[in-house]
Parts: structure tokens; sequence; C-alpha cells
């Protein structure tokens, strides 16, 4: 139930367009001060649960609770929140000043008390000397901080920001995620980022929701999603990872025994409602394995390494276990010292860190 | 391609400016022959002397231009003083024009909207459905506004038999029934080129100015009408100029007393009675007017957009 202290609580909310469900009742609550992401693939429904929250799309079931008051029934211009959109939309025929000043002066601030304030944000994110320009006459990025200036002027209690970034170019996303981050951290709003770069939601964000298809799969710290998938989708998308078809043989302890095929045994940590029997599958990130002449203390599986991939701070070893499935091995460059480079053809064990090696709910 | 052209030298950009120059040439014709030469003929015409059957005599004379500005009394022979029937009558058409490109815009605007924010596929047909009516011929339209809005018309009958009004609404033969006459004459003109440039307007700064705490008013007022300016001044234009030199709707739905200068030039060119000097420089009077009040436009509409910038 809604809590004063969360910045956002939604409430069993659904969405419908006619037969069409677009968001399946979700549920989640969103703290103050946080930098709260939306991570999913195109279609997932995150960006309508956003424009919900924002009160361009109407819900259809549910609530929606901004600082324990119900907001699901207020138009746009009453929510205090903001919005960076993902176009920007800046008013082309205004200046950026204009546009920095319009929601304050809507808000009912003076003409000269909203253009002081303009122009104070427009120092913060470093576009003083840009005041008197048009929109038009702005760099892809710079309108970016534009928007950015624009929907942090009013002080919003939330801030939205819909894929901002993804109409970046790379080099000036990677500057941006820590600009950002920095941003929300200054200011103390709490920033509800909509992403489908899972790279962009790892480094920026203190939590993130997971969607897919309507559904939310997985809410969690960054860290605790990339260690800690729940599921298959969870575990595909984020980073890169290893999955594979596994039987449970018997469990002990907590412990699973899984089986690979070609006689290749693991290890794994139990997860509810698997069963000794049941074939489900196994994610392990390819750099928490490492390769080795001899077989280890812990489990190692035999195989002959296919080829090693260079790509750039790690070098990439695609091995054949043998009888078995492929499995992909992530060998830091600057390890390169300690751990040797098997070149292909050569036969090599397959080591794990311990629980590494996690079993998946479809 | 660019390419080609670059290495090639200036050897084919010669033939690409000459090619360019011929298949310019049947544009340029039809500019000149259509439109050119008809308004220099007018202008020719305006300084010429009147023939008492209709047609000139080729003499050089400032008469049409002197009895449009000048009363020179019943004999003709007195000093020049101010004429105003014919500028009074220029000035009620500018009048009736521009009320009638303001109703136009009121209930244009809106419509374009509305058909502008349809889904796609249907918008086809709402723009079908707005230029139905003017497969019909101008006159016949015009006459049936006429037997719609006279006393005993079903207008009338409608208002008085729900009670609304006890006796028939004098409307034809005033002013206000040419401001509708011209309002749907042209009304198209006026939606057309609104509905093209709301369908280019990018909605989510709609979205932005509600975001940031605007009224639906002040986001129509100070988002939505500066993106689709343009349309909305190509749109005043297209209704205005016609409206300006229309006759059809005065003639029929004004009567005598609400004469405009397209009725005052036709008059001048029908049968054996006309002046064709007189409507000549009536006409070109006119075109000078129109340039004018665009030109102020124009002008202005620099001006603004270089205060903002």
């Amino acid at each position: 139930m809604p809590e004063k202290s969360n910045a956002i609580d939604v409430v069993d909310a659904v969405k419908r367009y006619g037969d069409f469900t677009a968001l399946q009742q979700i549920s989640l609550s969103i703290f103050d001060n946080e930098f709260f992401t939306l991570l999913g693939p195109s279609g997932c429904g995150k960006t309508t649960l956003l424009r919900m929250i924002a009160g361009f799309e109407d819900v259809t079931e549910g609530a929606i609770f901004l600082f324990g008051e119900e907001i699901e029934n207020l138009p746009p211009n009453k929510r205090p929140v903001n919005t960076v959109f993902q176009n920007y939309a800046l008013f082309p025929h205004m200046t950026i000043t204009e546009n920095v000043a319009f929601g304050l002066e809507m808000r009912g601030k003076s003409k000269s008390e909203a253009r002081t304030r303009a122009g104070e944000m427009l120092e913060l994110v470093q576009l003083s000397q840009f005041a008197a320009r048009k929109p038009s006459q702005l760099s892809g990025g710079q309108q970016q901080r534009v928007a950015l200036a624009r929907a942090l002027a009013p002080q919003p209690k939330v801030l939205l920001l819909d894929e901002p970034l993804s109409a970046l170019d790379l080099k000036l996303r990677q500057a941006m995620r820590f600009e950002l981050k920095e941003l929300q951290r200054e200011t103390g709003i709490t920033f509800i980022f909509v992403t489908h770069d899972q790279e962009e939601a790892l480094t920026m964000s203190d939590r993130i929701a997971v969607m897919s298809a309507g559904e939310m799969q997985q809410l969690g710290e960054a860290k605790e999603i990339y260690e800690r998938p729940h599921n298959m989708f969870v575990a595909d998308f984020i980073g890169e990872t290893n999955l594979l078809e596994v039987s449970v043989d018997q469990i002990t302890n907590g412990r699973a025994v899984c089986h690979l095929g070609g006689g290749h045994e693991l290890t794994c940590n139990e997860v509810q409602g698997v069963g000794v029997g049941s074939k489900v599958h196994m994610s392990v990130r390819p750099e928490r394995l490492f390769l080795s002449d001899e077989p280890t203390e812990t489990e190692s599986l035999k195989g002959t390494v296919r080829d090693n991939i260079f790509v750039g701070t790690d070098i990439q070893t695609i091995v054949d276990l043998s009888d078995g499935p492929q499995m992909i091995v992530r060998t830091s460059n600057s390890d390169r010292g300690n751990k040797r480079i098997f070149d292909p053809g050569a036969q090599a064990y397959v080591n794990m860190e311990s629980e590494a090696a996690r079993l998946l709910v479809d | 391609m660019a390419a080609g052209a670059a290495s090639g030298g200036s050897a084919q950009s010669d033939t690409y400016a000459e090619a360019r120059t011929w298949l310019l040439l049947p544009a340029w014709a039809v500019l000149g022959i259509f439109i050119l030469a008809p308004v220099l003929m007018m202008l020719v015409y305006s300084f010429l002397t009147k023939e008492f059957r209709g047609g000139v005599i080729w003499e050089f004379s400032f008469a049409a231009y002197d009895q449009f500005f000048c009363n020179r009394g019943l004999f003709g022979d007195e000093p020049c003083a101010i004429e105003w029937t014919f500028i009074n009558i220029f000035w009620r058409s500018i009048w009736q024009a521009g009320a009638a490109t303001l109703l136009s815009l009121v209930i244009g605007f809106p419509t374009a909207y509305f058909i502008a924010t349809r889904p796609e596929k249907v918008r086809p047909i709402w723009v079908f459905l707005i230029t139905i009516p003017y497969w019909v011929n101008l006159l016949i339209r015009t006459v049936s506004m006429k037997f719609m809005l006279r006393d005993q018309g079903p207008l009338n009958d409608f208002l008085i038999s729900t009670g609304l009004i006890d006796s028939p609404i004098h409307i034809v033969n005033t002013n206000f029934a040419v401001q509708l006459g011209l309002f749907y004459s042209y009304l198209p003109f006026m939606v057309l080129p609104i509905y093209a440039s709301v369908e280019r307007y990018n909605f989510s700064l709609s979205e932005a100015a509600a975001d940031l705490y605007a009224s639906k008013w002040v986001t129509l007022r100070r988002v939505l009408l500066p993106a689709v300016k343009p349309g909305v001044i190509a749109g005043c234009i297209l209704v205005f100029v016609p409206s300006l030199g229309s006759f059809l709707a005065p003639d029929l739905l004004g009567g005598a007393k609400n004469f405009m200068i397209g009725s005052l030039i036709e008059e001048q060119f029908k049968g054996n009675a006309g002046n064709w000097p007189f409507g000549a420089a009536a006409s070109m009077i006119l075109l000078t007017m129109v340039l004018i009040i665009l030109l102020i436009f124009a002008r202005q509409q620099a001006k603004a957009e270089k205060g903002a910038g």
C-alpha cells in the first residue's frame, strides 16, 4: 500500500488498448531520492508505465500515488512531475531561456523571476552562452541538456526520463550517463529513467525494474539483477551469459547437482520450484569462468578450444565441451599475465568460481 | 553522380545548366502567358480611353483613375474633390472579406485540428468530405445558400418550428449573408493549409507544455498556434484575397446595398454598358492594395521572427 515516504507507488496498474494489454497488473514502489530505471526491450510497456505516471496515458485499472497522494486522475499539468522526452520536444519558436522558463512561468513565477531561475539552470547544465539561441541552432547533446534543464527548473518531485540518451552518439551517451547520475545526486530529485540499454541501466541506477511483455520480470539493485537473475529473460537480457539446458540430478543442503549432457556435472544454487528430475536452464556469466590445463579442485569441464575473439578489454574464448554444449569464457586482458590463452584446438578445462552458476525458472 | 560531376569538370555542369534552362521554359511560358500578360493588359487598358459600347480607344488617358478618386461635379468641370463612392465600396469589401476570413478561421481551425488528430487512415476521408461541396458549381451553391437563408427558407422554418423565434430573421440582403456566402465559398482554402501544418505538428510539444503545467488554452496559444502559424497565414490569405474580389456572393446574397469591388469590376465588362478602362483601373487598384496588405504582413512577420530570434 502507498506510503508517504515513497516517491511513487504503482498499485495493480493495468493498461489496455482495446483487446491489447500493454501492462498487466504492475505494482512497484519507487523510493524518494532514488535513481530508478525501467528496463526492457521495445514494446515491453516501460514507456507506457512512464507515460501513465506523467499523465499522458490514463490508467485502465489500478492506482498511482505520488508521495502518498493519488494522482492517476489528475491531468498532466496538475502533476508535480516533469518529463524529459525522447525527442526532447523543445519549443522550436522559443529561445533556450524561454524554453527553460516556460514551466516556471506556468507555475505562476513572474517573468523576471522565471528568467533568473532559467539562467541558473542553464549554468547548471553549462549552456549559459546559448541562452538566446533557438533549439534548432544547438547540437543534439546540447538540446538534450536544455530538455533536462527545462524539466528540472520547476523543481518537480519526480523527474521522468524517456530514453533521453537514445538519440546521442556513443561517446556523448557515455558522458551523459555520469552527468545524469551526478545531477540526480546534486538535486536530490527522484529520477525514473526508461531505457532499453542494459549497460545504461546498470551503470546509472540504484534500482532496476526489468520488464518484458507488459510484465515486471525482476526488481532489484543493479548488482543483484546482474548476479542473481530470477528467470531466463532477465539472465539473457542483462549482460552476456552462457545459457545451458540442464537436468537436476539431486538436491542436498540447498545445492543442486545438475547434469549438462556429455557426462558433465555442475553444482548450482537451489531455486524454488525446481525439483529433482526437472529440466531447466542454467546461467553462468563468461567472466566468472576460467580455463586451465589440468582440472582444478572445483568442478572442471573438459573441452576443446574452438576460437579466441578479441573484444578490446577482454578475450572471449569459445570452448566446445566434449560431447556437450558450447561455452564462452571471458578473460580480461589485464589478467593475461596470470591466465593463459589457449590456442584453437587445444584441450582445456573450464572452471567456475563458486556460486557462479545459477538455475533459472523459465 | 556527385563524384562524376566533380571529376567531369565544368563542361558537364554547363550542360546541366543549359538543360535546366530549356526544361524550365514551359513553366516560364505558362507564367508569362497566363499571369504576366493579362496583368500587363489590364495595366495598359486602365490608361486608355473608353469606348461607349464597351471596348477601348487607343488613346492615353488618366480618366479611369480620375473617375475613381475624383468627384468633379455633375458636369465634370469642377476641381477634384475626393470621390467617396468607390473608396467606400473598397472599404466595405475589405471589411466583408476580413469578416469572412475570421469566420473561416474560427470554424476552419478546429475542423483542421479535428481532421489532423484522427487516425492516419481516416484522415483522407475527412479531407474528401470537406471538399465534396466544392464539386458543385459556385453559382449553384450560392443560390442554394440564398434559398436556405431566405425568410421562408428551411433555416427560418426550422427556427420557428423549434420555437426559438416567432418571426423569420432577415438574413438575405445583409452584410452577414455576404460574409456567410464568402465563408462557405472559401472554407476549404482555410482548412486545407491549416490541416497540412497541424498534421506535421509534433504533438509531443503539446505534451511537453502540459507536462510543464500549461493549461489546454495556454498550450494552444503559446505552443500549437506559433508552430502552425504558416498554415494559418496561408489559409487567411487564400480566403481573404478571393473574397475581396468575389462578386457572386455579394450579388446574390447581399443585394444592391452590399455591393463589393468584384461586382463593380464585373459590371464594367458586362454587356455593352461597361467602361473597360475604369474596370481595369479598379482591378489595378485592387491588385495594388492586396500586394500592399501582403507586403505589410510579410514585413511584420519577418520583424516578429527577428525579434524572437
